[in-house]
């Protein structure tokens, strides 16, 4: 199978933005239409003191991320865009100070919205700690207007 | 105050700094450079300002209902209403119904304009500490 173009860049887009960069995301694999990234463990990530366990919200945040990764990746091309909203379930603790994997794939493209599945896993996405669910809009600029940042453009 | 923002390393990650009025909680997430996810805007991650919606939302409930360790999100669903400028964040959540096991959480993040939310979320949360 042919290597995508934008397969060289994912390990930029998974962790070159300051807030990835400043949670230590990194790009995990490219598999098909499935894209991985990792966060590693660290005590500043942490929710629950008590347990070391990461927080929901980095979970969120992971799922969201990788979830615009799978949309570059199924649009083979990098383009803005912005996440419409997104759902997670959580299914169960995380493995106390033990990284996290997010693996998603984005399985319908329409001209202006990208459907997206995702998954956050310490080992394999059969046994997910989180599962999400999340639309993204193609935030593309028209000629001569200026791009706003609604998300709802 | 907030036990769950204080004991919570992640919320000082996110720098959270916590107002309350009676019980009401207002969460701030003040700005900085690590917040940036799209630095071409520039915006802020969409996920930090999901996070502080989150943790808005469990702090309150974890507010209301004093005895319990912490509140188990169960799902959280996040609609993005406008970008994140660099600029501070506020969030605050409302219970909007708490029965025997479950409370459901209502919560919007603004910036400049509370009636101008830039996201809001909805939640349901265990109020048992076993899953």
């Amino acid at each position: 199978m042919d290597v995508p173009a934008i397969a060289p860049l994912l390990p930029q887009l998974a962790s070159g933005a300051a807030h990835t960069h400043a949670l230590g995301f990194t790009f995990e694999s490219l598999d098909g239409d499935r894209v991985r990234i990792r966060v590693p463990w660290r005590d500043d990530l942490v929710g629950d003191p008590e347990t070391g366990v990461i927080a929901g919200g980095v979970v969120t945040t992971l799922l969201d991320h990788v979830g615009g990764l799978a949309v570059w990746v199924s649009l083979d091309n990098f383009k803005p865009l912005a996440t419409l909203d997104l759902r997670v379930d959580y299914m169960r603790p995380a493995r106390p100070r033990t990284d996290l994997i997010a693996e998603a794939r984005c399985y319908r493209l329409t001209r202006s919205i990208a459907f997206v599945r995702a998954w956050a896993f310490e080992d394999a996405p059969d046994d997910p700690v989180a599962a999400a669910q999340a639309a993204y809009i193609l935030t593309a600029s028209r000629p001569g207007r200026r791009p706003r940042p609604e998300a709802g453009e | 105050m907030s036990r769950v923002i204080s004991a919570m390393p992640y919320a000082r990650f996110l720098g959270l700094r916590v107002d309350s009025e009676g019980d009401v909680l207002t969460v701030t997430m003040p700005f900085s450079d690590h917040l940036i996810g799209n630095p071409m805007l520039p915006a802020l991650h969409g996920g930090s300002t999901a996070a502080l919606l989150e943790i808005t939302a469990m702090a309150q409930v974890a507010a209301s209902f004093p005895e319990m360790h912490l509140p188990r999100p169960i799902n959280v669903s996040v609609a993005y209403l406008r970008s994140g400028r660099p600029r501070d964040v506020l969030a605050r959540a409302r219970i909007n119904k708490a029965g025997r096991r479950v409370a459901h959480v209502l919560a919007e993040a603004w910036q400049d304009d509370e009636d101008q939310p830039i996201a809001a979320l909805t939640a349901h949360f265990l109020l048992e500490d076993r899953f």
